[in-house]
């Protein structure tokens, strides 16, 4: 394969330059990073045309994100790209923590077998956006401008007409729908004159991309004060083509100019890694980080994703996983409001689960930072308490943090959800709003039977309810949200649904979280529960529950 | 079940001198390291999240409003 990296995308002139009077077009994404691209697929899946405008002309030189996780990957198997990702990427599921020069533990991120992904799956950000853009160049619905920029955003009536610089000078055209994709140093959000709330960290890290050949398990390492990094952290992960992630921490005071020079870089690598071994640098850059995100990812027809609506620290993997989810999240809602299957009030939604995803998100990347990097004498006296109580006794390795690592937020306050009659505390990890879990079926794996819209599961080893079923069957694919109805009996999938001694029905959504469940086949609230699900029962609920649930939460702010 | 307050120790002061004795010949940082062992060790030993909160709260809160007499 070439280097995906020397790939230039050339301007074009569009269709829209030059008109007198600005068309109005359903859906502009700005930022054709892994959210913006990652949404316009969705879109496409769904038979939605979107423009896709970004300033940029290459693939980013470094490798930036770097770790998918299983729920990442799954979203893109549904998006049909699971496997060319999967396959060009480093698979691993062992990390291995050291302190000073003792290895304390490891640990294993999917002890379970019977998944069709693994925990993560490391690939350079350019190369999960270069699947990306060869799939969206084949489906033949999404506009990519290359070269362009937003420079000014007016709301109209429908949306905003939104006007780009082009190389050839400025054009004009009408949004319905604009998304903000457009990372940590959101042109949009400066545009809305929108305000990020929430911390900044003093401390500084070097990151650098190397290639080298060395035969070293594809494991991810983390370092807690080693002799090569005094009293600070280090962080090594393999990468597709023999490059490997090394991050290091350099505290609040260090020079950045003298940092980044290669020599200096260059003499970290071989204290870290030996001083014969032979690598060239792919990439140098230093950060540091924010925790923080938008009071709001709803700005009426403006909304926000990925970096552009919340920024973490990197221990946990959770920026671009947390990006793809949001645009996971955000599709299947604007295609409902788009096809005017859905009111408008649905995409409330998706501010409310992914406000409570990134403050999850949020939670976790900044406890690992903490912990990583304690500030003050008593925040040490802890950490460094944990790390030494670590190598003999299994209590403290529990709370060593090197990063909490990404996994599915449960929408568990959300209005979508609907009913759930399982006992209390029976099988948790299917509840409301939990991402379904995948698990191997006779055609092969759940989550691709499920598909793309709604689907009602009957998840029986026996099920002699047959003519139940086709009823309603019947019933739900006529209703004003169409329901699939798939009936599944393998014994790995019966048991993570709850389902070896009873059976249990559960609502799946588009995005293949559940929506609900119940131990007893009842077409009528499975309509329900889709219905209630796409928004259509939304406006009921607020006056009902008044302050409580997520929404309320959400606009508070 | 809420923290005990009423005496629990069968040798109060026989334990007292003993957390005093682990701390000999520390340094003040030493000190502060041996006690965020110590906590660590029984919060986990406790196990009761909320028991180990309200002596968190407890504690802290005869530092802030230290009782008047």
């Amino acid at each position: 394969m070439t280097d995906v990296r020397s790939i230039s995308f050339p301007y074009r002139r569009s269709a829209d330059y030059g008109r007198r009077q600005p068309q109005t077009h359903p859906i502009v994404i700005v930022g054709a990073g892994p959210v913006g691209l990652v949404l316009a697929l969705d879109l496409a899946a769904k038979g939605h045309r979107s423009i896709v405008i970004d300033k940029k002309s290459n693939l980013a030189a470094g490798s930036r994100a770097i770790c998918w996780a299983k729920r990442t990957l799954e979203i893109m198997d549904r998006l049909g790209l699971g496997e060319v990702l999967a396959s060009k990427g480093v698979t691993w599921q062992t990390g291995k923590v050291f302190f000073a020069t003792r290895r304390l533990f490891e640990f294993d991120l999917l002890p379970e077998s019977a998944h069709r992904r693994p925990a993560f799956v490391n690939l350079q950000q350019y190369y999960f956006e270069h699947f990306c853009i060869e799939a969206a160049t084949g489906t033949g619905l999404i506009d990519l401008r290359w070269q362009e920029e937003v420079v000014g955003l007016e709301p109209t009536s429908d949306g905003t007409l939104i006007q780009i610089r082009t190389p050839d000078g400025d054009y004009r055209l009408v949004a319905n729908w604009v998304i903000a994709a457009d990372g940590a140093r959101s042109s949009i959000r400066r545009r809305l004159g929108l305000r990020f709330e929430g911390r900044v960290f003093d401390d500084q890290f070097l990151i650098c991309d190397i290639k080298m050949r060395m035969e070293r398990p594809a494991e991810r390492w983390f370092w807690f004060d080693p002799p090569f990094n005094r009293g600070r952290s280090a962080l090594l992960h393999k990468q597709a083509d023999d490059v490997w992630r090394l991050d290091f921490q350099l505290g609040a005071a260090a020079d950045r100019d003298e940092e980044i020079k290669p020599d200096n870089v260059a003499r970290r690598v071989r204290a870290m890694l030996g001083a014969d071994t032979a690598f060239g640098f792919e990439w140098i850059s230093m950060y540091r980080f924010q925790s923080r995100r938008l009071a709001r990812f709803r700005h009426g027809r403006v909304l926000f994703a990925g970096d552009a609506a919340h920024q973490m620290s990197p221990f946990g993997a959770r920026g671009g996983n947390s990006g793809v989810q949001d645009a996971d999240n955000l599709a299947w809602k604007l295609d409902l409001v788009l096809r005017r299957r859905a009111p408008e009030s649905l995409l409330d939604s998706y501010d409310c689960e992914r406000i409570a995803a990134a403050d999850e998100n949020l939670l976790n990347t900044t406890r690992s930072t903490d912990f990583i990097a304690p500030k003050g004498a008593i925040s040490r006296a802890f950490r460094d308490g944990v790390l030494a109580l670590a190598a003999t006794e299994p209590l403290a390795r529990r709370l060593v943090n090197s990063g909490r690592l990404s996994v599915a937020t449960s929408y568990d306050e959300s209005p979508l959800n609907g009913p759930d009659d399982f006992a209390a505390g029976e099988c948790p990890s299917s509840r409301p709003g939990a991402a379904a879990l995948d698990a191997p079926v006779a055609a092969g794996w759940l989550l691709d039977a499920l598909g793309q819209g709604f689907v009602g599961v009957c998840f029986a080893r026996q099920h002699a309810t047959a003519d139940d079923l086709a009823r309603a069957k019947r019933r739900l694919a006529e209703g004003a949200i169409p329901v699939k109805i798939l009936v599944v009996s393998d014994e790995i999938a019966c048991r993570r649904y709850g389902a070896e001694r009873a059976p249990a029905y559960y609502l799946f959504r588009p995005d293949q979280h559940v929506a609900a469940r119940w131990r007893r086949l009842d077409a009528a609230a499975l309509e329900r529960a889709a219905e209630r699900a796409s928004g259509c029962a939304l406006g009921d609920r607020h006056e009902r529950e008044g302050s409580r649930g997520c929404l309320s939460s959400a606009s508070q702010t | 079940m809420p923290l005990k307050r009423e005496p629990n120790l069968k040798d109060p002061d026989g334990l007292y001198a003993a957390i005093l004795d682990a701390h000999a010949d520390l340094s003040e940082r030493e000190s502060m390291a041996l006690n965020a062992r110590l906590v660590l060790l029984l919060a986990n030993h406790i196990g009761e999240e909320a028991i180990v909160r309200e002596a968190l709260a407890l504690a802290r809160q005869s530092i802030d409003e230290p009782a008047n007499n």
